[in-house]
């Protein structure tokens, strides 16, 4: 991004990027291009969840061949009263936030750690954003095993003492990992920002007397305003989602503390056969979703009008 | 992204050196455990599972030479296969579609866009079901070919909202002036776009080859042992032998591998890659 002032996001968009009225033929040599891929994601994405709209209102257990009948909302009405449900709901909006705030958080921390020059800065960089390239099973079952485990994992090693961490702590433990792996992300963004901050804006902030405890909170932080939205969500989106590490490290427990929504519906299809059951807990999560996801499209609107004003 | 650090920036006497100090111990820290897992990979397994950890030992090639001994190989090519052609087959799908996007967009762009990254916001796990037995209908559970269209779907709004940042950067007159000589659309592709573009799509193939590699949930679900991928050669390493921990973390190292140095080689294209264009 460009744009040198968070003024410059009200500015009026672009007029060139609007298109003309063309004849009929025209039209469809502009839309050619973008058939392919439209088509592919429509069938790919949207075709199997209205599949999963149909079998939500099933009976069909897979352990019981023919089972199979219509019963209308009772998937939901059974989904809606399950107390399992609901604590995976709370899991899931748990796992996420608390991750989701503490990577952005560090990863603040740390840009701003980076916006200067030192010696090794790069090398300092590189160590950082590898946790973000390890493959996510790869660092699950090095969390589990290498790091918490109770005898001599490498926790235990540098503090002492012979805490079960992943038992005791289980979501702590969870978010962690998750923390560790998504920091870098959040730092990459943001330090992406700072490093387009404009000086004149700094020098200016400074010759009127701020401090730099107040040139970060009056000047710097609302310029990076949308650069921690956009970390924010995007951090959401996949973290929502988490699966890897629930799966690895907690298997969901103990108990039920660490299943989130993925790993309930996932036990539910692969481990009950419940395939109704599931596919309506599948459309309550996306019904979910849209609610969430029509907040955060407003946050990417707000950078579509970045670009508008480039 | 104009200029890389700004000179007032640089950090001064007491206050820079502490800073400096901070920022090398958050490096360290965060590297720590990847530090770890390379070195536990070299350990003896009496050395990884001693108590307290152990910092100082000889370097044995035992953990690798097991790893390849368990057939790691044939996952390591199913990784590769189904990032590869996924990548692949994501390009061709999205740098049309970001074309028309972009240079001569068509009608409600804006709607569109909207539309490919709204696909990346349902939950995948509302859509495994009926994939599930769409693919065990069709015969094709365990089988490469399935992951490579998933992931293609899975990563297709990221490369288009990708390319599409890209194909903005090129200046609208170029492509005009490339009209006014003559040049077919062909040519304008091929001698204005591609030169301008390609550092873009090698960004993008970067993004959607990490996603592919890494990915889990689908490959868990839908293959088993012809088809399996990286990930879970991993688990399935650890469920049928019980732990053996320098092993699984030489595992864990070779297969993060190709990720890690691809990353750390494109780190700035990493940043607008995964902010989708909008940072750059």
């Amino acid at each position: 991004m460009t744009t040198t002032s968070t003024t410059g996001a009200d500015a009026v968009p672009r007029p060139t990027v609007r298109p003309t009225r063309p004849d009929r033929t025209q039209r469809w040599a502009r839309r050619a291009p973008l058939l392919p891929a439209l088509v592919f994601a429509i069938v790919v994405t949207q075709l199997p969840f209205l599949f999963t709209v149909y079998l939500s209102t099933q009976s069909w257990n897979a352990l019981r061949p023919g089972s199979r009948e219509f019963i209308g909302l009772a998937n939901y009405a059974q989904v809606l009263s399950d107390d399992r449900l609901r604590a995976a709901l709370v899991n899931t909006v748990v796992l996420t936030a608390s991750s989701v705030i503490a990577s952005v958080l560090l990863g603040l921390g740390l840009a701003i750690l980076l916006d200067r020059r030192f010696p090794g800065r790069g090398i300092v960089r590189t160590m950082l954003i590898t946790p973000f390239l390890v493959m996510p099973m790869a660092a699950a079952l090095l969390w589990k095993h290498a790091i918490y485990n109770p005898s001599y994992g490498l926790i235990n090693g540098i503090v002492g003492g012979s805490t079960d961490w992943v038992s005791q702590y289980p979501m702590v433990s969870v978010v962690a990992a998750l923390v560790w792996q998504w920091t870098p992300f959040m730092m990459l963004i943001i330090l992406a920002g700072l490093q387009g901050q404009s000086l004149e804006t700094l020098e200016a902030a400074r010759v009127d007397g701020a401090g730099p405890w107040q040139t970060f909170t009056r000047v710097t932080l609302p310029y990076l305003r949308p650069y921690l939205e956009l970390g924010a969500l995007l951090g959401s989106i996949y973290l929502v989602q988490t699966f890897d590490a629930v799966f690895t490290i907690t298997q969901g427990g103990p108990g039920r503390a660490t299943t989130n929504l993925p790993y309930e519906i996932y036990l539910t299809t692969f481990r009950k056969f419940e395939y109704g059951e599931a596919a309506a807990a599948g459309v309550v999560v996306v019904i979910g979703t849209i609610v969430v996801a029509t907040f955060a499209l407003r946050v990417i609107s707000s950078l579509f009008r970045m670009e508008d004003a480039k | 992204m104009t200029r890389t650090t700004n000179p007032a920036r640089r950090g001064a006497g007491r206050t820079g050196a502490i800073w400096t100090v901070l920022a090398w111990l958050a490096g360290l820290l965060f590297f720590l455990p990847v530090a770890w897992m390379v070195l536990t990979g070299f350990k003896r397994e009496v050395d990884a599972a001693s108590n307290p950890p152990s910092w100082f030992f000889t370097p044995v090639l035992d953990g690798y030479r097991q790893v390849f001994d368990r057939d790691i190989t044939p996952y390591l090519l199913n990784s590769v296969m189904a990032s590869v052609m996924s990548t692949l087959l994501v390009l061709l799908l999205a740098t049309p579609a970001a074309y028309a996007l972009s240079i001569r967009p068509v009608e409600r762009w804006r709607d569109v866009l909207f539309f490919f990254i709204s696909t990346k916001m349902l939950p995948v796990v509302a859509a495994l079901l009926p994939i599930y037995l769409l693919v065990q209908d069709l015969g094709m559970l365990d089988n490469v070919w399935t992951l490579v269209v998933l992931y293609t779907a899975m990563n297709l709004p990221l490369a288009v909202w990708m390319m599409r940042s890209f194909l903005l950067e090129v200046p609208a007159a170029l492509i005009e002036a490339a009209a006014m000589d003559g040049a077919s659309l062909l040519v304008t592709i091929r001698r204005i776009l591609l030169p301008i573009v390609a550092p873009g799509l090698a960004a993008t193939a970067l993004i959607c080859f990490i996603f592919s590699w890494n990915e889990f949930f689908f490959a868990v679900n839908l293959t088993a042992t012809r088809a399996g991928t990286s990930p879970i050669f991993l688990v399935g390493f650890i469920t049928s032998e019980g732990l053996f921990l320098a092993r699984l973390c030489a595992a864990a190292t070779i297969v993060s591998l190709p990720v890690v140095l691809a990353g750390w080689i494109a780190q700035k294209q990493l940043v607008r890659g995964l902010s989708m264009g909008a940072v750059k």
